[in-house]
C-alpha cells in the first residue's frame, strides 16, 4: 500500500521507508509519509464547529438528523414490491446485520465490479431484490435509510479497501482531488490539506472529511448526503456540478474514506 | 412528519421532569424563491400544544422565526400517571400528534 502525494520527494520516502524499517514497525511508518495529513492528525469536521454545534451533535435526542433516523427505522420494515418484504425480512435486526457496515464505505461490489455507496447498496437492494424503483437521490426516504443504516458504524473507525478492484476508483478519485478545477482554478487540497484550520468568509475550513455524513447542514435546514456536500465545494469553486449519482463522485467518496482512515464515524453529524 | 417525545419513563409524584420535542418541519418562511423565481408559500406550524394526563399544560404560537425541525424543551411538576401528547398544525392545515407514557409512582 505505497500511496504518495504528488510532489512528495523520491529521496524523503525512502529514508522514511528504510527508517520504519530499522523501527520494524514498517507499515505504519511508511503510510504516514504517503498521507498528505498523517494519521494521526487526522482531526473530524466536528472539531471545526462551535461548542453550541458540537453538543447538538452529541445530543442523541435533540440532533435534529435523528428525526431521519427514526424514520429510516420505520421504513426499515416497511414492506414494498409484490413479495411484500421490507429490507427486514432479509436484513433482521439492523442494530445486530448493519453494525459498522457503513464503515467500510464505499466498496467494490464484487458481482458487477461497480463502486457503491451506503445509497447505491441500499437502492441496489431495491431494484433487484425487491423490484422496486430506487429512490431518487437526495429523497427523504434515501437519507433516511442511508442516516439509519450509517447510524450502526457510529463511532466505528472507517476502514476502506483501495486495492484490488478497488484500485482503479481510488486513483480516479485521487486524481480529481489534486486536480484543480473551476473559475477559481483550485483543487480540493489547496482548500483541505493546505489551508485547513484557516478562515474563508464565515466558514473554517476543516480537513474536509466525509464522516459525517448523511449530516444535518443547518445552513440547509435539513440532512445531506455527503454529494450534496461535495456539491457544495464545487460550486464554492464555481466548477461544473456533476449531476447525483455520478461516478465521480464515488471515486472521491473513496479518495476521502482512505484519507479519513481511522476516524470514527458520526453520522448524522451537525455542520454549519 | 416524524416527531421525538423526550419524557422520563417513570417519575416520583411532585418530581419536577423535562419535556422535550423535536418536529420534522421545514418551516418555510413566505420570504424565500425557488429556482424558477417563483415564491415558495409560507408553511410554518402554527399552534403547538401538549396535554399531560388530558390536560392542556403548554401551548405555543410558532412561525416564520423559527427554523426548520423545531426542538423546544420545557418543565412541568409530575402529578399522576397519563399520556403526555403533543399536537399541532400548520399553515397547510396538516395536524400531527405524538404521545408518550408517563409512569408516575
Ligand atoms: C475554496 C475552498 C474549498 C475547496 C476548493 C473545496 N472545499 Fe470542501 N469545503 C470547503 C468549506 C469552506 C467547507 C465547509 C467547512 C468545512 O468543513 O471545511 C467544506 C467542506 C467539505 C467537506 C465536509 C467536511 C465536514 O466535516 O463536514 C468535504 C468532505 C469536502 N469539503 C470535500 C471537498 C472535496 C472532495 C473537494 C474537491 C472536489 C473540495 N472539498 C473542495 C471549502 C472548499
Ligand atoms: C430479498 C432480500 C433483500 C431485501 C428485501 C433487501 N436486501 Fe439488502 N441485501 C441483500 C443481500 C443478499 C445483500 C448482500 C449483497 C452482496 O453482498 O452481494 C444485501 C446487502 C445490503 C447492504 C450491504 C451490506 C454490507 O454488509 O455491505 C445494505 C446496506 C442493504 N442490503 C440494505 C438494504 C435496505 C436498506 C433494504 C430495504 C430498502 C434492503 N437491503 C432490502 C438482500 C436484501
Amino acid at each position: 500500500m505505497e500511496r504518495r502525494v504528488p510532489g512528495s520527494e523520491q529521496m524523503n520516502w525512502l529514508r522514511a521507508a528504510l527508517l520504519a524499517a530499522l523501527i520494524s514497525s514498517c507499515a505504519v511508518i511508511s503510510s504516514a509519509e504517503d498521507r498528505a495529513i498523517p494519521l494521526n492528525q487526522l482531526r473530524s469536521g466536528s472539531e471545526f464547529l462551535s461548542p453550541e454545534l458540537r453538543a447538538l451533535q452529541a445530543d442523541a435526542f435533540a440532533n435534529p438528523g435523528m428525526l431521519w433516523v427514526e424514520r429510516g427505522a420505520k421504513l426499515w420494515s416497511t414492506p414494498a414490491g409484490s413479495a411484500g418484504q421490507s429490507c427486514a425480512s432479509c436484513h433482521q435486526d439492523a442494530a445486530k446485520t448493519m453494525r459498522g457496515v457503513a464503515a467500510s464505505y464505499p466498496r467494490v461490489d464484487a458481482k458487477s465490479g461497480f463502486l457503491l455507496n451506503v445509497e447505491a447498496r441500499i437502492n441496489q437492494c431495491r431494484s433487484e431484490r425487491q423490484a422496486v424503483a430506487p429512490f431518487r437521490y437526495e429523497s427523504d426516504d434515501l437519507l433516511s435509510l442511508t442516516a439509519y443504516v450509517n447510524s450502526f458504524s457510529k463511532d466505528y473507525k472507517i476502514n476502506v479497501v483501495i486495492d484490488g478492484n478497488a484500485e482503479t476508483y481510488f486513483e480516479a478519485g485521487r486524481t480529481l482531488y489534486y486536480r484543480r478545477s473551476g473559475q477559481m482554478n483550485l483543487s480540493c487540497a489547496q482548500c483541505h490539506e493546505e489551508n485547513w484550520g484557516k478562515n474563508l468568509y464565515a466558514e473554517r475550513i476543516s480537513q474536509g472529511h466525509p464522516n459525517a455524513y448523511p449530516a444535518y447542514r443547518m445552513e440547509w435546514q435539513s440532512m445531506g448526503s455527503l454529494e450534496r456536500r461535495l456539491r457544495a465545494c464545487l460550486s464554492g469553486v464555481r466548477a461544473e456540478m456533476l449531476p447525483y449519482g455520478a461516478q465521480e463522485y464515488r471515486n472521491l467518496a473513496l479518495f476521502l474514506a482512505w484519507r479519513a482512515q481511522g476516524l470514527p464515524m458520526e453520522s448524522p453529524g451537525i455542520r454549519r | 412528519m416524524t416527531a421525538r417525545i423526550q419524557i422520563p419513563a417513570q417519575a416520583k409524584p411532585g418530581e419536577v421532569i423535562e419535556i422535550r420535542v423535536l418536529i420534522q418541519h421545514p418551516m418555510e418562511t413566505g420570504y424565500r424563491y425557488d429556482d424558477a423565481g417563483k415564491p415558495i408559500p409560507r408553511n410554518t406550524i402554527r399552534t403547538l400544544n401538549c396535554r399531560y394526563d388530558g390536560i392542556e399544560i403548554f401551548s405555543a404560537e410558532l412561525g416564520p422565526g423559527i427554523g426548520a425541525n423545531p426542538y423546544l424543551q420545557f418543565t412541568t411538576v409530575a402529578r399522576a400517571s397519563g399520556d403526555v401528547e403533543f399536537s399541532w398544525v400548520d399553515d397547510e392545515g396538516v395536524a400531527g400528534s405524538e404521545r408518550q407514557r408517563l409512569v408516575v409512582a
